[in-house]
Order: structure tokens, then C-alpha cells, then sequence
């Protein structure tokens, strides 16, 4: 242990206790938006109080996060011009099998926790990741072999969640609400729609963060 | 509808966000869309101005019809208002000037590939600009913060040299933690008060632990992004070694977005705090960041390294009056005035001079100061540029930098701070002998110089002259920032129920 | 004898100053990444620790929402930051910003 690493190592120590010991003492019982939220979810047209906080109440953050997803592709496709994927083609066969029947699965467990978001644990980003998942085992099996079609249509894949999102919001501005207010009839409906655009971005997003890169053929 | 300025918040930042995502789809397009961003986004951005000007009120766009502490608002005041309009000046030189700077001369697909991927990630970092400065929420601040930090380094990225990529790297892992230390704080702040909203929170902040931690952490996270010395070490070798435009960009006006932030949540949230060690101690940091890069500005020969230090330098200024003004808090509008004067000399010049530099660099290949000798003749528009900059740089009258300097010792003298004043005069002669360094090897006439100068479109020679003319006439708006800053100061004590 | 919210506060603490001495000290990238990831994962740990209401109540839904978002915004961060570290790995051959120098806090 260098002298660096120890001064670094006993600020952070001390960091650690003097934080530590803050928010052990922090009272549990102040008035937090706890309650708040909860008294509204009746209104906010879901009935899971982390949907509702995540795709109403602060439905703002959520817009600016998908465009976060987003912008880390564009920042990713802008570094690494070909994705380098280091995929060897497995020695055994299990993990092909394995995958070619996982995916189907997936795919509805993906689908099913989008749709259980509404009302119970669950939504667009669970069943993003499940499908981000299922991207990566697909990639890593080898078995992604895209043809060039495919990859034409991923720009458009990729900014449906975003675009999804930002039309809803314009309508409501324009609609003379204020943005990202949902009229209280059709706020699920709203919010499924944003959701379900957002699940194939995300699955894509994720995927594509796992390759690192425009994927570009596999050679052999 | 379109009198009510509520409607128009929201498009300051959808504006440009709807031009990324289009410029991405249609790389064939990329500049078209930015081309219409660009304008559409200073458009909305003036008006706001007018409307503003004209209401003389904070207005507040509840997103979600919720409001505060539910919901998140975005707000604009006079503070904001300032930032956003120096945004959008500098976002249309900067495009215009990308546009000739990026543009492939030969059929690279190198080149077009820098070429389409700048825009969606310049519209990017402007829209994350807009959402940073109207914004009045701690968390959505956190994500703003990200969606510039991830833009600006993809932007730093796009030169693929060896020593520009690390310099992103480094600048990447220091934009994530100084983020995540201001989240820990925000958590702190959330698990004490219970609100993430920036007015609430100055309603109910008493003096107790929780808020000392969190400033301590939202501080030291913010200052690391600014770059406040001693955390400066990551942005010379990244402005530097950036493409001109980015350079442009990253010194004027992104570090400003996390100044801005720290400015915001010390003045309205942590109030309570104003007294302790804290401010004085950036003061101090601050006086050491003068001292330390305008030395090393002095020694630099490569002009893009001297001129970013010279950034390093002047950051260390914003940071001067901070006791101060939070001392005054709304009874004293000079100090926040002097600070955004500076702030926007600052930009505009910094803004202006990088661009010089890659004009100049764009000219001759290399930007070695020895090799800039005689070009007086050849590039005068950009060799104006640079010269009208260094003038508000230095602090010379009649120049933004002067009144804003002027202010600020203003300020200094009322309270007695005569260190203050030193630091600022040295600061100032510092600036000067960097400055003049510089001219000299411009103005000079050397003899048997090299004929091969390429000459420079026109879209990259207005922009850095028109930017170095602005920051001179900000010596006339003193009274005109005065009464903008009003807007909204002291400030937030009365909150919307 | 603390709460459970208390412990799990404190190990986010305790997790958030791992990951800031990862990133600081190690000079491999792949390690500064990590530590950066802990980081965030120790914060985001102790926004859900003080959204506990006890075992009656639900549990404070801002935490969690603002968690989720973190995650991604994370999971973003990491992304860019292999992606651009792999790039320094094959233009420079290695993965370490400065091969034989260490960083230490700042200055």
C-alpha cells in the first residue's frame, strides 16, 4: 500500500464513517412524498404506485431517461464505428439448444411483465430488461446473424420509446394541457402506449450496449 | 396559448431533442434537421426573453399537471433566462462554424462519419443545456446532468486520436462520479426534508447534519464537474485536444451548467449554510485556481493548451464572490451580476477564441504558437476575433470582461475583501501576458513564411468575430442583466401551494 | 441495535466508498468502471433503505421510481464508458490511462 493509496484509502474511510453515521441518525418518520403519492394513484390511471410516480407524476424524468438510452447508442455508434464482437461459436451445443428455447420465453415474460406494470410490480423498463436479456444470450449463443434488412430498420427500433414519449407529450401541450398531463380517462392508455414503445426500445438499446458497436456482419 | 410563456418552457428543450433524434434517423439529413433545430430552438429561446422581459415574473410549467412536491416544475427566471439566451447565441455560431469545420473535403467515410454523427450529439447537449437550466427539481437536475456529461464526451470523442480518447475517458469517469456524489447528496437531502424540489427545500432547510453532508457531497460532486482546481486536472488535455467547436462548447458552456446548478441549489436550498466554512472555502479554491492557470497558461506552446487553461483560470473567478453573494441573498443583486456578466464574457469569448484557434489550426495544420508568426494578412476576420477576445479576456476596457471585473471589485471593496482584490488585479496581468503572448506571434511579420494557407469559408470566419463583438458590447448591459436577475431574486421564499 | 433500513443505509455508505477507492486508485480501466458502477449501486441502495415505512405501510414509491431511472441512466454510463475504453484498448494496446502512474484524489 503506497502512501497515495493510503491517504486516498483514510479520506474515504473517514468519508464513509461521518455519512454513515448521518444517515443512520436521520429520523425514519419525516414527512417524506410517501403519502402524497399514494393518496393520488387513484388518479393517476394505474393502480402500482411505482408506475404511477415513474410514467405520471414524474413522467418527466422518465422522458429524459429514454433519451438518455438513447443518446448512450448514438454516443456508443459514434465511438465504435463496426462493433468489435468477440463471439466464438460454442464448442458444445447446449448453450445453442438452451437458447433457441429460452427465447420464446423470454419474449412472453418480457410481454407479460410490461403488461403486469400497470397494476402490479413491474412495467416497461423490467420487461426491457428482460428482453435486453434475451438479446444478450442471443448474441453470445451466436445466433445472431442479421440480415441487412434487419439492421435498416434498427435506427427506427431504437427512437420508437423516445419518440413514443415526446409525441404523447406535444399532444398534451398542444392539446392545451400542460405537458405530460393526461387527460384522467385516457391516462392508461397513454401510458400503455408509451410503455410499449419503450419495451422494444429498450430491449434494443440494451442488446446494442452489449455489443458495443453498429453490428456489422459476422464473419466467419 | 402562444402568449403564455408556461407553453413555450416545454419546447426550449423538445426543440432540440426532436432534432437529435432526426438527425440520427436520417444521417443523409443530419444537417438539415440541425439547420432548423438551430434556428426554431434561438427562436423560442428569444421569445422566451421578450415574454419574460415583458411579465417580469418567474414563470413555472408544472410537467404533469401535478406540481411541486409531486410533480416536477420546470422555472424560469431571470437566472435561467440569462442562460438559455447565451446558449442560444453561442448554438448559432457553433453551428454555423460546425458546419464548415466538419464538412469532408475528401469522401472519407471518416469524415462523414464525424460529420453526421456531430449533430445529433451537439443538439443533444443543447438540449440537455435547456432542460439543466430550466429545470427546478434536484433529481431531473441528476438527469440532466447525465444526458450533458454522456453528450459532451461522445463530442470529445469524435477526434479518434489515442490522446483525445483518453482525455474523454478521463473526463467521462470524473463527470460519473461527480455526478453520483451530488446524487448521495440529493438522497441526503430527500431522506432529511422529503422533497426534491429546489424551492420547497429552501422553505423548510434548517441547519442539520443531513443538509451540511449533502451540501458537502453536492458541492464537491458539482465542483468536480466545473472543474474548480483541484479538480481542474481532466480539462486541459480534453478541451485542448477536442475538435474546435466541441472546445468551444465544453469551456463556455458546459462547465457553466454545473456552476449554474451550484449556484442555484446554494443560493435557494442550502441558505442556511451560507456562513460556515464552506464558501470561503471555495472562495479560496478559487483564488488558487487563478493563481495556478494563468501560471500554467503562461507556459503552454500549443495555443488550444493555453487557451484551456486560460479556462481553468477564469473558472477560478465565478467562484471568487460565492461568500458574498450568499450573504447578500436577494438584497444585493451586484455580486450575482458581476458573477453572470463574467460568466457570459467568459463564454462568449472563450467560445470566440477556440474557434480562432481552429481556424487558425484549420489554416496552417498545427497550432503551435511558433508557427502561427505572419498571418495577419491572410485571416484577418479570425486574427480580429481572436484580438477582440483576448481584450474581454484580459478585462480591458470596453469589454464584458472589464464591467464584469469592475463589479466584482465593486463588490470586493464594499466589504472590505482585499485579497480579493489582489487576486483579481494579478489575475488580470496574468491574463495579459498569456494574452499578448499569443498576438504577438499573430501580428508578427516573419519572413519567408509558408504560402499554403487554406482559405476559410465563410461560416467559420463570422462566427468566432461575431462572438468576440458580443462580449464587448456586454460592457453597455450592466443595468440590463441587473433588472433580468431581479426576476425571480430573493429567492423562492413564497412557494406554490 | 439498528433497524434493518438503518444497516442497509449504512452498507450503501459503506458500498459508495468502495467504489470511489476503486475509481480512484486502480489503474486498469475495467476496475475504475467497476468501482463506478458500485458506486452508483451504494447510492441507489441507500435511496431505497430510507424509503422503508415499516412493515405495515407501503413503501415510499419515490425511491423506487428514481432507483429505476438511476439504474438505467447507470447501466447508460457503463455502456458509453466500456465502449469508449475498448477503443482506447485498441488504439493504444493497453487499458490503463497512464501505465505506471497512479492517480491519486485530485490535484
Amino acid at each position: 500500500m503506497t502512501a497515495g493509496r493510503g491517504f486516498v484509502l483514510l479520506l474515504i474511510v473517514l468519508l464513509v464513517l461521518v455519512l454513515a453515521g448521518i444517515i443512520a441518525l436521520v429520523t425514519p418518520d419525516k414527512a417524506r412524498l410517501a403519502d402524497l403519492a399514494i393518496a393520488n394513484v387513484p388518479q393517476s390511471g394505474v393502480l402500482n404506485p411505482v408506475t404511477a410516480v415513474l410514467l405520471n407524476f414524474r413522467g418527466y424524468d422518465t422522458l429524459l431517461e429514454v433519451a438518455v438510452l438513447f443518446l448512450a447508442i448514438v454516443g456508443i455508434w459514434s465511438m465504435a464505428r463496426h462493433a468489435r464482437v468477440w463471439i466464438k461459436i460454442p464448442d458444445t451445443p447446449v448453450l445453442v439448444v438452451f437458447v433457441r428455447l429460452l427465447l420464446p420465453l423470454m419474449v412472453i415474460a418480457a410481454g407479460y411483465l410490461f403488461w403486469l406494470g400497470a397494476d402490479f410490480p413491474g412495467g416497461a423498463f423490467q420487461g426491457g430488461a428482460v428482453l435486453g436479456g434475451m438479446g444478450v444470450l442471443w448474441v453470445a449463443a451466436a445466433l445472431w446473424q442479421p440480415p441487412a434488412s434487419f439492421r435498416r430498420l434498427l435506427r427506427p427500433l431504437l427512437s420508437l420509446g423516445i419518440l413514443a414519449f415526446t409525441t404523447v407529450a406535444l399532444l398534451t401541450l398542444f392539446m392545451g394541457y400542460n405537458l405530460l398531463q393526461y387527460p384522467p380517462a385516457q391516462a392508461k392508455t397513454l401510458i400503455i402506449i408509451i410503455e410499449g414503445a419503450a419495451v422494444l426500445s429498450i430491449g434494443a438499446t440494451l442488446t446494442l450496449l452489449f455489443i458495443g458497436g453498429f453490428p456489422k456482419k459476422r464473419e466467419d | 396559448m402562444v402568449a403564455d410563456i408556461a407553453f413555450w418552457l416545454p419546447l426550449i428543450i423538445l426543440v432540440p431533442l426532436l432534432a437529435a433524434i432526426g438527425a440520427f434517423l436520417f444521417p443523409r439529413h443530419s444537417f438539415r434537421f440541425a439547420f432548423i433545430g438551430t434556428l426554431v430552438t434561438a427562436a423560442v429561446v428569444f421569445g422566451s426573453t421578450g415574454l419574460l422581459w415583458q411579465d417580469k415574473e418567474v414563470a413555472r410549467h408544472a410537467v404533469g399537471g401535478w406540481g411541486a412536491p409531486l410533480g416536477i416544475d420546470m422555472v424560469l427566471d431571470g437566472l435561467s433566462m440569462l442562460m438559455l439566451l447565451l446558449t442560444a447565441v453561442i448554438g448559432l455560431a457553433i453551428t454555423s462554424y460546425a458546419r464548415g469545420y466538419f464538412l469532408p473535403k475528401n469522401n472519407s467515410s471518416e469524415s462523414w462519419h464525424q460529420y453526421n454523427y456531430f449533430w445529433p450529439l451537439w443538439l443533444f447537449l443543447w438540449a440537455a443545456l435547456n432542460a439543466l437550466f430550466l429545470s427546478g427539481d434536484l433529481f431531473n437536475l441528476y438527469v440532466t446532468l447525465e444526458l450533458l456529461g454522456f453528450s459532451a464526451v461522445a463530442l470529445t470523442a469524435l477526434v479518434r486520436k489515442p490522446a483525445v480518447l483518453k482525455a474523454a475517458m478521463r473526463y467521462l469517469l470524473v463527470s460519473l462520479s461527480g455526478s453520483l456524489m451530488y446524487l448521495l447528496g440529493v438522497v441526503f437531502l430527500y431522506a432529511g426534508y422529503g422533497t426534491l424540489d429546489i424551492a420547497l427545500l429552501g422553505a423548510v432547510a434548517t441547519n442539520t447534519p443531513e443538509l451540511v453532508a449533502a451540501a458537502a457531497l453536492i458541492t464537491v460532486g458539482l465542483v468536480m464537474k466545473t472543474a474548480l482546481f483541484p479538480f481542474h486536472f481532466w480539462l486541459p488535455p480534453a478541451h485542448a485536444n477536442a475538435a474546435a467547436p466541441v472546445s468551444a462548447l465544453l469551456s463556455a458552456l458546459v462547465v457553466k451548467g454545473s456552476f449554474y446548478i451550484l449556484l442555484r441549489v446554494w443560493l435557494v436550498a442550502l441558505h442556511p449554510l451560507a456562513d460556515t466554512f464552506i464558501p470561503q472555502l471555495l472562495s479560496g479554491l478559487g483564488m488558487a485556481a487563478i493563481i495556478w492557470g494563468s501560471l500554467q497558461a503562461m507556459r503552454q506552446t500549443q495555443l488550444k493548451m493555453l487557451v484551456a487553461y486560460s479556462t481553468v483560470a477564469q473558472l477560478g473567478y465565478l467562484f471568487l464572490l460565492i461568500p458574498l453573494l450568499l450573504r447578500g441573498r436577494g438584497d444585493d443583486i451586484a455580486p450575482l451580476a458581476g458573477i453572470v456578466i463574467f460568466l457570459s464574457a467568459h463564454a462568449l469569448a472563450k467560445a470566440a477564441a477556440f474557434l480562432s484557434a481552429g481556424n487558425l489550426l484549420y489554416a496552417v495544420g498545427e497550432d503551435r504558437l511558433s508557427s502561427l508568426d505572419g498571418l495577419t494578412r491572410k485571416m484577418p476576420l479570425t486574427l480580429a476575433a481572436f484580438g477582440v477576445a483576448g481584450v474581454s479576456l484580459i478585462a480591458l476596457p470596453p469589454s464584458g470582461g472589464f464591467i464584469a471585473k469592475w463589479l466584482m471589485l465593486n463588490v470586493a471593496l464594499e466589504h472590505g475583501y482585499w485579497w480579493l482584490m489582489i487576486v483579481v488585479i494579478g489575475g488580470g496581468l496574468m491574463a495579459a501576458v498569456y494574452i499578448m503572448r499569443v498576438m504577438s506571434h499573430l501580428f508578427l511579420e516573419a519572413r519567408g513564411h509558408k504560402s499554403d494557407v487554406k482559405p476559410l469559408p465563410l461560416c467559420m470566419s463570422w462566427p468566432p468575430f461575431g462572438l468576440a463583438v458580443l462580449a464587448i458590447l456586454l460592457v453597455f448591459t450592466g443595468v440590463l442583466v441587473t433588472d433580468m436577475l431581479v426576476i425571480g431574486a430573493p429567492w423562492l421564499l413564497e412557494v406554490a401551494p | 441495535m439498528l433497524e434493518s433500513t438503518q444497516l442497509y443505509a449504512i452498507a450503501g455508505i459503506v458500498l459508495f466508498g468502495m467504489g470511489l477507492y476503486a475509481l480512484i486508485v486502480f489503474p486498469h480501466l475495467l476496475r475504475k468502471i467497476l468501482g463506478m458502477n458500485i458506486m452508483g449501486t451504494g447510492v441507489f441502495m441507500v435511496f431505497v433503505a430510507i424509503g422503508y415505512r415499516g412493515l405495515d405501510e407501503l413503501p415510499d414509491p419515490v425511491p423506487h421510481a428514481l432507483v429505476i431511472t438511476g439504474i438505467v441512466v447507470a447501466v447508460c454510463a457503463t455502456g458509453l464508458a466500456l465502449a469508449l475504453a475498448t477503443q482506447i484498448g485498441i488504439k493504444t494496446g493497453t487499458a490503463r490511462l497512464t501505465p505506471d502512474v497512479e492517480e491519486d484524489d485530485g490535484s
